[in-house]
């Protein structure tokens, strides 16, 4: 089992979430964050003294995805949020040691799906 | 000069009318006028309306979540507070006849309005000497004014002062400068009424006074801690807000003739160019300066052009009102933008950069621009420097600087005799959690839920 984390443009959400349906991965947590990359942060100005560096609206998606899931997840975030531009997110895919449906106290993989 | 003496006689002297005119046919007697009765009761909403919810969300759209409630709190409690004090002594103390200190303050005479009936009328008057508007009417409607001078200075001491100190400095600052202020320039004894200074609607007594008194409470409270970054937490409210004064300063500057007349519409037209073209001279200036207009700039420069007009409102006339409004806009800017972050006070909403700047330029520029055909069918002649008066200026001058030392001073020594009982400022700790929590135990927004 893989947890699946990925930073992607709020403005390509919509994308991200088709591409995913079409691969046939239902399951996502989504948050809205703060953050920046490389790029840096937006100037912002009020009453005319600047704020520099001020963080950006990004999105944070969670995916918790059995083996054979990982790379097709991953593919269709990469369909979806990619714009080529700078600032387009990051992908994490971590080790997941345990699931657990609440509902039903089903464990592993089966709870995953 | 904005309140008219208590007599015909006295008033026509002052302004320069020959009295044996007045001796040959003698003034009609007053009566109420329904006319202007009606129009000042609905200026006396919109100033109310200034204080809140507009002053509120103005300011409170500009703090950070956590001190929002605590500014509407301010905003709010200064309505209850000042109205209480002003029916009970405040309205005797400002405008009675009779004096405690001539020149300086009035008596208890019209305390708990004692001897003010409903049938009464008023004897105070701007541009209608014959139709007036009840004695009750022209308590109330300078009481909001009173309301919402001391709610301007929130925006100087915003997000750090003690709830229960900002009560009692709000009390003894209204009794002890506001008051003697309005007396002096609005009451028909007030010295510097009688100096002839020119004051349609409160620049001095309202904004300069307000303005620079914020400077003290900024100076004397000293920054914000970790002072670092914030930007405003509700943008949308301080535009909205910022849209409501704007309204609500019809109110402020037409009612201010204390009559349905031509002067109350040329005071509104005044007052909504000079926004305007505030709004717009910030915008230009932002582009320049930033790359990009601002819409809390916008929003900033037409309440910078409003309270510049406002002395001014009754006094000038379209070329003056733009005038003032892009002058204003223009210095108030440079002051907001550049003087405060070089000498580092924490004027945390610019209460000190828009009012008393504002208050300031507006009343000078008074001096200036005040057109004697302004007053011509209303039977005065008010006359700036470029119209051939030169010495108006002077006088407004003086008016001014008396205002700012009473207010400045004024109000570094409350703050430091409140201080020394009570204490001022909030502690680190409650600071770094907020006022809502610690001084009202509320919130502002939920985060769950």
């Amino acid at each position: 089992m893989k947890m699946i984390v990925a930073i992607i443009q709020p403005f390509r959400l919509e994308e991200v979430k088709e591409a995913l349906y079409s691969a046939d991965v239902n399951l996502i947590t989504v948050s809205e964050v703060l953050g920046h990359g490389r790029q840096g942060g937006v100037a912002e100005i009020y009453r005319g003294h600047k704020e520099t560096g001020n963080l950006i609206r990004k999105i944070r998606l969670e995916i918790a995805v059995n083996e054979d899931y990982v790379e097709p997840t991953i593919q269709a975030i990469l369909a979806g949020a990619g714009t080529k531009e700078v600032g387009d997110g990051k992908i994490f895919v971590y080790d997941l040691k345990e699931c657990v449906r609440i509902r039903t106290g089903e464990r592993g993989t089966s709870a995953i799906g | 000069m904005r309140k008219i003496a208590l007599s015909v006689i006295a008033f026509s002297a002052f302004i320069g009318f020959p009295l044996a005119a007045q001796s040959v046919v003698p003034a009609p007697a007053a009566v109420l006028s329904g006319g202007n009765t009606a129009w000042v009761l609905i200026a006396t909403a919109l100033v109310l309306f200034m204080t809140m919810p507009a002053l509120g969300l103005f300011y409170g759209g500009l703090v950070r979540k956590k001190n929002v409630l605590s500014i509407m709190m301010q905003s709010f409690i200064t309505i209850a507070l000042v109205s209480f004090l002003w029916v009970t002594i405040g309205y005797s103390l400002a405008f009675s006849d009779t004096e405690l200190i001539p020149g300086v303050l009035g008596d208890f005479k019209w305390a708990f309005f004692n001897g003010i009936g409903p049938a009464d009328l008023s004897p105070y008057y701007i541009s209608d000497s014959v139709g007036r508007i009840p004695h009750i009417l022209y308590a109330m409607f300078q009481c909001m004014f009173a309301v919402i001078t001391p709610a301007l200075i929130i925006g100087a001491f915003a997000e750090r002062m003690k709830f229960s100190s900002f009560l009692v400095f709000t009390v003894a600052w209204l009794l002890l400068i506001y008051i003697p202020l309005a007396h002096m320039v609005w009451s028909a004894n007030g010295w510097l009424y009688k100096l002839g200074a020119l004051d349609f609607a409160g620049g001095t007594v309202v904004h300069v006074n307000a303005g620079f008194a914020a400077l003290a409470t900024a100076l004397y409270l000293g920054k914000r801690s970790f002072l670092k970054s914030f930007p405003p937490h509700n943008l949308p409210f301080a535009v909205i807000g910022a849209a409501m004064l704007w309204f609500g300063w019809f109110g402020f500057n037409g009612g201010s003739s204390l009559a349905a007349d031509g002067l109350a519409a040329s005071a509104v037209m005044t007052t909504n160019t000079a926004a305007a073209t505030a709004a717009l001279v910030w915008a230009v200036i932002d582009s320049f300066v930033n790359g990009k207009p601002t819409v809390l700039g916008v929003a900033t420069g037409a309440v910078v052009g409003l309270v510049a007009i406002t002395p001014a409102a009754g006094f000038v006339n379209v070329s003056g009102a733009i005038a003032i409004g892009a002058i204003a806009s223009s210095i108030c800017y440079f002051m907001v933008a550049f003087v405060k972050v070089k000498f580092g006070y924490d004027d945390s909403l610019d209460a000190f950069g828009c009012h008393g700047i504002g208050g300031l330029v507006g009343g000078m520029l008074t001096g200036v621009f005040a057109d004697p055909a302004v007053w011509k069918a209303f039977g005065g002649s008010y006359a700036g420097s470029a119209y051939g008066n030169p010495k108006q200026l002077g006088i407004q001058a003086i008016s001014v600087i008396v205002s700012i030392a009473l207010a400045f001073l004024g109000s570094l020594l409350l703050l430091k005799i409140i201080d020394t009982i009570m204490g001022v400022r909030v502690d680190f700790k409650t600071e770094a959690i907020g006022l809502d929590i610690t001084q009202h135990n509320e919130r502002a927004y939920t985060v769950i839920e």
